[in-house]
């Protein structure tokens, strides 16, 4: 059952990603102005002939569709070109940016989800601060990531000389205002639902005959509420993979971190766009493949949902 | 409901009173004053001046008409598309809806940043948008918008929609001899206001989110046109200069957010 569900998603997840590439590849090549127009426009010595020839040498004289199919073939094969912007092979710039972001977002989301069960536990046990609980995730939500981490930046690093305002040059200093800002980016849908499944786990008949035969408040809590409202909160993780990777890309622009997005963004800028292609597909596949892992985790704490 | 109404609405009168707020203060929020930049807040300048000299507030409620107008675009735009393709997949069924929702779980299952990113620095003259005019800029990022958000839309009308085909006054109307066309325009639509309210409320915040962080990362709305992003892009570059430059663009969009998701949460409370 898991196993054909397993393979069922990765197809899926390997033809979303055909699609993608196709559409992306067919409007970037529909777009003025290829590597040999560049090459012409930097160096005045290429005559008209030297660039057919150049074009011919690279296959960009082919039909739009012929040159995604040989690209395709050559990515397949493993082979994922040279970025033109770092003069470096996109292999080696792919992988270091891709241990980054995972790094940031892998304590992002641990930060997110144990402030926000934390919050929703509290709304759910004390009423008293459910309403500041909820003020909060409000907040959150309508808090734009960048703008938070502009805040973090000039309060520790402009104004207290804390932290600095950004780089990697490695150790905690550098990941503590980037993890703080994605975590919160996230953490209203943890709060509000890890309040509201806790809120119903906390009302069934189980929980008061776990208090009736004397078990603590945190017993009840954590051992008998909390595995039933796991499910709702690991489905928001599912659902939210694609804005925690979103976050991303914007909190490593803002502080200047090396990682996926910063590379998308600056292959962007830098009109790379084989580099900002071949990133956004491996940015999407990590995403996907998180999606589905979430899924999983949910179907095998709830048997139910299988 | 009323916190979220007021918060829009003062917004957008502030939108709407920018010129005469221009004309109050006398200055143009456009012309460079260079001997003037980084003014404190004073009666001439009551939020100061930025790294041009610009007065910041003037340059705020200008930059409320082009960031709301554009997320308002962007979420009709989205409501309209999904609302069509919604209630196309929940009456046709068939592999017209199993089309439609894999598509519309294909684009879920993406991050949408990046893309958009990627999206936004395509020259926007191969679709025959002049380059540079904070119109075309404006047109250029709520149709982007448009292209991500009528999925979250399309989810919500379809579901109400089929099981509103299913009810009983659906059956006696068909039987009854009224067009399929009528059925959905008059039985069908009516019933989903609720559904579709939320969705465009939800729509618009997250259409000025989007506008103001593709624009903070200058794939926006260019400069000089003011937007509450791009105000923040430069706020950022100042940061050590002026910090409190980049407060107030922030406050802005914060406030369109949330008045967004505070209608968003009344009408779904109202209907429970």
């Amino acid at each position: 059952m898991a196993g054909a569900l397993i393979l069922r998603r990765l197809a899926q997840i390997a033809v979303t990603t055909a699609i993608l590439s196709l559409c992306a590849f067919l409007l970037i090549g529909l777009m003025p102005g290829d590597p040999i127009d560049l090459a012409i426009a930097g160096d005045p010595r290429l005559s008209a002939e030297d660039a057919a020839r150049m074009r011919a040498l690279h296959g960009l004289d082919q039909p739009l569709l012929a040159r995604y199919l040989a690209w395709a073939q050559s990515v397949l094969g493993g082979n994922f070109g040279h970025s033109r912007l770092f003069a470096q092979p996109v292999s080696a710039l792919l992988g270091p940016a891709l241990l980054s972001t995972l790094e940031l977002l892998g304590l992002a989301l641990l930060l997110a989800v144990g402030a926000g069960v934390g919050l929703g536990a509290l709304a759910a046990l004390r009423p008293r601060w459910s309403g500041p609980v909820q003020a909060l995730a409000l907040a959150a939500q309508a808090m734009p990531t960048f703008w938070l981490g502009l805040l973090l930046i000039i309060l520790f690093a402009v104004t207290l000389g804390w932290l600095p305002a950004g780089g990697a040059e490695g150790g905690w200093r550098f990941l503590l205002l980037p993890v703080v800002t994605l975590a919160f980016a996230n953490l209203a849908a943890y709060t509000r639902h890890s309040a509201a499944a806790l809120t119903a786990a906390l009302a069934e008949p189980h929980i008061r005959t776990a208090r009736a035969k004397g078990a603590s408040e945190a017993r009840v809590l954590w051992r008998h509420a909390w595995p039933n409202a796991a499910v709702p909160v690991i489905a928001v993780a599912a659902l939210d993979a694609g804005a925690l990777v979103s976050g991303a890309l914007v909190t490593e622009t803002v502080f200047a971190r090396p990682g996926m997005g910063k590379l998308i963004f600056d292959a962007v800028m830098g009109s790379d766009f084989n580099l900002a292609l071949l990133a956004l597909l491996v940015v999407a596949v990590v995403t996907m493949l998180a999606t589905l892992a979430a899924d999983l985790i949910q179907r095998w704490l709830d048997p139910r949902l299988a | 409901m009323k916190s979220g109404l007021l918060i829009l609405g003062a917004l957008a009168l502030a939108a709407l009173a920018a010129p005469i707020a221009s004309a109050a203060l006398g200055h143009d929020p456009f012309l460079p004053d260079l001997f003037n930049r980084f003014a404190p807040p004073s009666a001439a300048h009551p939020l100061g001046t930025d790294e041009l000299g610009r007065d910041v507030l003037l340059r705020l409620l200008h930059g409320a008409r082009v960031s709301l107008a554009v997320g308002l675009a962007a979420a009709m735009a989205a409501t309209v598309v999904g609302t069509a393709a919604g209630l196309l997949a929940a009456w046709k069924g068939g592999w017209v809806d199993a089309a439609l929702m894999r598509l519309a779980d294909g684009m879920l299952a993406l991050p949408a940043l990046p893309l958009l990113v990627i999206l936004a620095a395509l020259d926007p003259a191969a679709i025959g948008l002049p380059r540079g005019e904070a119109l075309s800029d404006m047109i250029r990022i709520a149709g982007l918008l448009a292209l991500f958000g009528w999925v979250g839309v399309a989810r919500l009308v379809r579901a109400g929609a089929l099981s509103v085909l299913a009810r009983d006054f659906v059956r006696a109307a068909r039987a009854m001899g009224v067009g399929e066309g009528r059925i959905l325009r008059r039985h069908v639509l009516p019933e989903l206001a609720a559904p579709i309210a939320i969705a465009t409320a939800l729509a618009v915040g997250g259409a000025v989110l989007a506008e103001s962080t593709l624009s903070f990362l200058g794939l926006g709305i260019a400069p000089p046109a003011p937007s509450w992003g791009n105000m923040l892009a430069n706020a950022q570059e100042v940061a050590f200069q002026a910090p409190l430059v980049a407060l107030w663009p922030g406050l802005a969009i914060l406030l369109a957010v949330l008045g967004c998701n505070l209608v968003a949460d009344a009408i779904s409370r109202k209907r429970r």
